[in-house]
């Protein structure tokens, strides 16, 4: 077992996977020299070389678009998009193109490409630089869609999504990157959770908590603090928002009969409305309370010193979970 | 900048010798003559098919032969071709069969092609988006250290508008990636003409970002196989992309669902009539001794055996099964998909049980 932050536990991933696959290449802007804004691809480009670790252009339709020339030429790109706000240029290539290929080729095109994407608020900084557009890709058809929430996930789950070979848009929680955690960097990669598998963090007997990203550790210690009030909160990182674990998740909800989904996303058509109106399916006749959403509100992402307001923090997470127990 | 439109032979079926793009015997004439006709009786036969409703849609070539012919047989068999959604010349030099193209605009599928099989990736309908990956693919011909491939791009005069296709353009320049920009400009996009989507001549274009541009007459077999041609060797020789504007006329609809008698004069047809770049190629054959009119007529023969075969594949052309459109979403596990297809397999099946 390794202590390390989840950018490092990243970065050892990406280290791995370039090891160990010589057709796998990181493009982006500022990842080779710089390292990344936030140091994922930190000495990569020095020991890897500037044909694998490219320091691209300035433009995410071009980094996205070439990618797909490069996998369809045989390599296994995993492109960096600075920040969440910044992917949309590149939404053409991924939805119309990216998600599509193996679809309308009838299966002769395999795109092998990971985009990896910080995402979420709470760092303090300027518009574009906050967002969770994670359920604009999981409504894409052709695409796989993942977040880690720690380090030792996010050091097993990259190294699975650039072995997939379906494409993947990887979230990053970048208020986390700098979160420490045991790592076991010498365990097998076949004996990690698959990328499909949602994971317990937390058991627990009389409410189902569902989140993931930045919102698990929130919602671990609502629960821990849940204790104190006689509440036992079963807290799921869901890492895979499509497809979603949905065996994991009413297997927990048919047990606790409750069901809470948090998320910094918006909650209007969010993945909580999705993950609802599946369980209210699902487990119609578990259910003591409707399930109920906590997460960001419909506005667009507000100013740094208001953000407080709208993510979701341990405060609100509690009173939603309470709330499940007033009807 | 002066504009000069590469010339090898003239719309009276004149040889002009240019001395950047010298062109000997190696060059099979009759074959492209054919390779012309050929498709052009293909696109003429899938018009019909879709007026019959047999076809969803056709986006026509006509016109267009002599850019697609030219370019398209000056590749190597190892250059890989990205085309956008009129290349049905392209794919007939690459080997694609037709029935492959027809299936598309038949909507028994999407164009489900292997890309790899004939060098010819997948018709991309976004405008633009095919040029990044060409560029990507060329990037990866790099890497690969293949120094006899390239890559080449098709793309139209209204594409030059998408960011795309810029985007593309600085990243072939930067990274001096082995690929052929093959604009046909062929004076529309729909029904915007092409000076709504630039001032500057397009081939101009490549300048700016560093790598060079040439016009060429589009309804000249010879000039744009002679241009590609030496485009290609470039690309080859590690001297980075080029652009190549195939100036050309659509004498057909932009598909069959357009009716270009709104946005343009039937005079502006006519005069681009006198430069058909089939009968150029004719009357130099001719007129040189290397062809007599029973080669002519066994080409117009072959390509109506050809265009009746044609009919007769689409018209046999199955119907996709139900259950096959859950088919390849995914290379690994999606548990949501798979309920979806058990659901409505089961929803199938009642309707199978009443018959009973």
């Amino acid at each position: 077992m390794t202590r390390l932050t989840l950018s490092r536990a990243l970065n050892e991933g990406l280290r791995r996977s370039l090891e160990s696959d010589p057709k796998v290449m990181i493009m982006g802007e500022d990842v080779g020299k710089l390292g990344g804004v936030f140091r994922v691809t930190d000495g990569l480009q020095k020991d890897f070389g500037e044909h694998r670790v490219v320091d691209t252009p300035l433009a995410e339709s071009g980094i996205v678009g070439t990618a797909i020339g490069l996998a369809l030429r045989g390599y296994r790109p995993v492109c960096e998009i600075q920040f969440d706000g910044f992917v949309f240029p590149a939404t053409d290539q991924i939805v119309s193109q990216l998600a599509k290929m193996r679809y309308r080729s009838r299966g002769h095109v395999a795109l092998p490409i990971v985009i990896r994407i910080p995402f979420g608020g709470g760092i303090g900084a300027v518009e574009h630089h906050s967002e969770s557009p994670e359920v604009y890709f999981a409504h894409t058809a052709g695409l796989r869609v993942v977040a880690c929430a720690d380090a030792a996930d996010a050091f097993t789950m990259i190294q699975l999504a650039i072995a997939s070979d379906d494409p993947v848009i990887f979230f990053e929680p970048k208020r986390r990157y700098w979160d420490r955690g045991e790592v076991d960097t010498a365990a097998p990669l076949t004996d990690s959770l698959p990328l499909t598998s949602a994971r317990t963090v937390l058991p627990g007997d009389d409410v189902t908590l569902l989140c993931y990203g930045p919102l698990v550790r929130t919602c671990a210690e609502a629960a821990i603090a849940a204790r104190e009030d006689g509440r036992s909160v079963e807290v799921i990182d869901l890492r895979s928002l499509s497809p979603l674990d949905m065996a994991t998740i009413t297997a927990s909800v048919a047990r606790t009969g409750r069901c809470v989904v948090a998320h910094e996303a918006p909650v209007y058509a969010g993945l909580g409305a999705e993950i609802a109106a599946r369980v209210t399916e699902q487990c119609f006749y578990h259910l003591e309370a409707p399930v109920l959403r906590v997460g960001g509100f419909a506005t667009p992402y507000p100013a740094a010193k208001a953000e407080d307001h709208y993510l979701p923090d341990l405060d609100r997470i509690l009173d939603a979970v309470d709330r499940t127990f007033g009807f | 900048m002066t504009t000069e439109t590469i010339q090898l032979l003239s719309p009276e079926g004149e040889r002009v010798d240019h001395p950047q793009y010298p062109l000997g015997d190696e060059v099979d004439i009759k074959g492209m003559y054919r390779d012309m006709v050929l498709v052009r009786r293909i696109d003429t036969e899938a018009v019909a098919l879709q007026r019959q409703g047999e076809l969803g849609l056709w986006a026509p070539l006509l016109g267009q032969e002599a850019a697609q012919i030219g370019s398209a047989r000056a590749l190597s068999a190892k250059d890989m071709a990205f085309p956008s959604y009129r290349e049905h010349g392209v794919a007939w030099c690459r080997g694609l069969d037709p029935i492959r193209v027809i299936e598309l605009f038949r909507g028994v599928n999407q164009g489900a092609w292997d890309p790899e099989e004939h060098k010819f990736h997948l018709y991309t309908i976004v405008i633009g988006d095919q040029t990044l990956h060409a560029t990507g693919y060329a990037m990866g011909i790099q890497r690969d250290g293949a120094e006899d491939e390239a890559a080449i791009v098709y793309f139209g005069d209204g594409a030059t508008s998408q960011g795309d296709v810029s985007e593309a353009f600085a990243w072939a320049s930067v990274f001096n990636a082995p690929v052929v920009f093959f604009c046909q400009n062929n004076q529309f996009a729909i029904s915007a003409p092409s000076e709504r989507q630039s001032r500057s001549p397009i081939y101009q274009r490549s300048s700016g970002f560093g790598f060079p541009g040439v016009r060429v007459d589009g309804n000249d077999v010879l000039a744009c196989y002679a241009v590609t041609r030496q485009a290609l060797r470039a690309a080859h020789e590690g001297q980075g992309p080029t652009l190549i504007e195939a100036f050309t006329y659509r004498m057909g609809a932009h598909t069959t669902t357009d009716d270009p008698t709104r946005y343009r004069l039937a005079s502006e047809l006519e005069a681009w009539r006198l430069r058909d770049p089939i009968e150029r190629v004719r009357s130099y054959l001719a007129r040189t001794g290397q062809a007599d009119s029973t080669f002519f007529a066994q080409v117009q023969a072959e390509a109506d055996e050809l265009a009746a075969k044609l009919r007769a594949a689409t018209l046999a052309l199955p119907d996709p099964l139900p259950l096959e459109l859950f088919d390849h979403v995914y290379a690994g596990e999606n548990a949501i998909l798979d309920a979806e297809r058990a659901q409505y397999a089961a929803y199938l099946e009642t309707f199978e049980e009443a018959a009973r």
